[in-house]
């Protein structure tokens, strides 16, 4: 029956040991990129040239204006992309738990076919339509507008199917009997009793649709020519051009300003976020 | 109870309408019309009027045939994606076996997580850039590293090296995505019945085996699920190659998405040659959807479906006079 306990205390510690230094390694490995890149947007070109330095220095007003100077202008290209993102978001979660509710609340003859065809096209690349999208938002006169880049939100598959596991277990059919009883129409009780019971699982996907919709740089790159238009991640790809060659100070500080609102966003959110991951692989 | 004569089905319809819409599109129509763009000689700024090639196939012919630099982005996408993949699933797995070890019991759980996870949330083109930066030539912050801790007495071109540069990108997305499968699989490892965890630590089990008796054989969907998906989104690896490098050196970083990208939207403007690349790509996306959909099928169903086919089997057996048990 001893042979149960058969790790000796020193052994368990030493494992134990290991793993942590392990953790320890991979967590200074996650922050330590980061981390030179906003010591670096404090100091100068040369300094940065000199050498590494983990401590910040003077310099970051002369980087801020040699950046402002040029090409980057990061309020625009945040306004951009905020609108963006909210416009895509906000469309993304209302839609998506509207199909949802369609799919789960009602009993019509396509639904199962319906329901089908959106895990078919769950994981369908856009760039696979890529051309087409951009030959046809052209004919349209639609280029260097948001409207593409938001519109296409309402049909989002992964998000309805997210939307529609949760309704599974926590929508009462009684409750939109009752509702029914006191006359209340098929949209009003969506909106007003439905909606709300779905909020916890809004607020997860919205975080997700956000920043994905943020950190998107395939199609506003191909959608968006004209500068005032740009989104940040396009914003960041003027950081490698030949306008800022070798004003590193000034990159490091261009790479920073787009990174600090996510940063902000994940500490605040971090724990619905590692919990809405989580929800992602069980969805078996 | 359902009241007799209202049917509400039509709102089934209804509240599906917006995305079948959206769906149509915004997605349908612009897949068939990049379809017809492969059959076409649709190319240049202004292209000229719409014509289906003589061959319609000629486009998809001369990239798979004639075109090595398709070839290399298809190969180099295949490269990165398994140079990131194998160490990715390697680490997640082990990092979940350890924050889930009963036997171990990790402190400070939620602060690695959020930390391991954390490069996943940050803008790809933006790792990508500080990832340029990081390498600079003669002097950035790795060559210093590498000079202070005497790895290296020269400043070192990495971003000039093919397999270097190569093996940084598949480095990234491997950084930026372990958090996130192993997450997925801690999780995946939480839904395993505890009993049995229970039960081979009674039959002496020690931690390996553990891992490799119980732990991996209960995660198989979810390893497939996380396969498959990673294997999708790596065909459609973009972002960090494009900002990394431009693709380059020579092209050993330009992936298919990268390449369609530079055929279509930069130089000579050869929408018709990218159109079929990408329908090149699609069928390859399509096929890997397909194994997923056959993963995640609902299974309760298909098993009702087996037992209703065994009981119409029995029953027929039954009414020939068979002996069912």
């Amino acid at each position: 029956m001893n042979r149960i306990r058969e790790t000796s205390p020193f052994m368990l510690n030493l494992n134990r040991t290991f793993v942590y230094a392990v953790c320890i390694f991979l967590a200074f490995l996650s922050i330590i990129p980061f981390w030179i890149m906003f010591v670096n947007a404090t100091r100068s070109t040369p300094e940065i040239q000199q050498g590494l330095s983990l401590l910040p220095s003077e310099h970051l007003m002369t980087n801020l204006r040699v950046l402002l100077d040029k090409a980057f202008d990061p309020v625009r290209g945040f306004v951009n992309s905020f609108i963006v993102s909210a416009g895509t978001t906000l469309l993304a979660v209302y839609f998506s738990s509207l199909t949802a509710y369609g799919l789960v609340a009602y009993n019509w003859k396509w639904r199962q076919p319906f329901f089908t065809l959106i895990i078919a096209i769950m994981l369908i690349p856009a760039q696979a339509s890529a051309v087409g999208f951009f030959q046809f938002m052209y004919k349209i006169g639609w280029t260097n507008s948001f409207l593409p880049l938001i519109l296409p939100a309402v049909a989002s598959p992964a998000v309805v199917f997210f939307m529609r596991q949760y309704l599974l277990g926590a929508l009462s059919l009684e409750m939109v009997e009752a509702a029914r009883i006191d006359g209340s129409g098929e949209f009003f009780t969506f909106n007003r009793i439905v909606l709300p019971i779905m909020l916890p699982a809004i607020a997860v996907q919205s975080i997700f649709i956000f920043v994905a919709s943020w950190n998107n740089l395939f199609m506003p790159l191909i959608l968006l020519t004209q500068r005032e238009k740009y989104t940040l991640p396009i914003m960041v790809s003027l950081l490698r051009g030949d306008i800022y060659r070798t004003e590193y100070g000034s990159i490091y500080l261009g790479l920073s300003l787009t990174v600090l609102p996510l940063f902000v966003i994940y500490f605040l959110l971090s724990r619905y976020i590692i919990a809405g991951v989580a929800l992602g692989g069980l969805k078996e | 109870m359902r009241r007799k004569g209202v049917s509400y089905a039509k709102y089934g319809y209804l509240f599906s309408l917006p995305f079948i819409l959206a769906f149509l599109v915004f997605s349908l129509y612009p897949t068939l019309y990049t379809l017809l763009i492969g059959f076409t000689n649709m190319k240049g700024v202004v292209p000229p009027p719409l014509q289906i090639l003589d061959d319609p196939l000629q486009n998809f012919k001369d990239l798979l045939f004639n075109n090595p630099t398709f070839r290399t982005s298809m190969m180099n996408t295949a490269v990165i994606w398994i140079a990131n993949f194998i160490p990715q699933l390697t680490l997640a797995l082990v990092l979940a076996a350890w924050f889930s070890s009963q036997r171990l019991k990790i402190r400070g759980q939620s602060v690695f997580k959020t930390l391991l996870y954390m490069p996943n949330i940050i803008t790809a083109g933006t790792i990508a850039v500080l990832f340029n930066a990081l390498f600079a030539y003669p002097m950035g912050p790795v060559n210093s590293f590498f000079q202070l801790v005497g790895w290296s007495d020269q400043p070192i071109n990495f971003l000039q090296d093919k397999t270097i540069a190569r093996g940084i990108v598949a480095f990234i997305q491997f950084w930026m995505w372990y958090g996130n499968t192993m997450i997925i699989l801690i999780a995946g490892i939480a839904g395993i019945n505890p009993q049995i965890f229970e039960q081979a630590q009674i039959d002496g089990a020690n931690g390996v085996q553990t891992f490799f008796r119980i732990t991996l054989p209960n995660l198989r969907t979810i390893i497939l699920y996380v396969l498959v998906t990673s294997m999708i989104g790596g065909l459609q690896m973009f972002d960090i190659p494009q900002l990394f490098l431009n693709g380059g050196p020579d092209g050993a970083t330009r992936t298919a998405a990268v390449f369609i990208y530079t055929q279509a939207f930069t130089g000579s403007y050869l929408y018709n040659r990218a159109a079929a690349a990408s329908m090149i790509l699609f069928v390859i996306a399509a096929v890997l959807s397909a194994c997923l959909f056959y993963i995640l099928r609902d299974r309760d169903a298909a098993k009702i479906r087996k037992a209703e086919r065994r009981l119409r089997r029995e029953a027929k057996l039954a009414a020939r006079g068979g002996a069912v048990e």
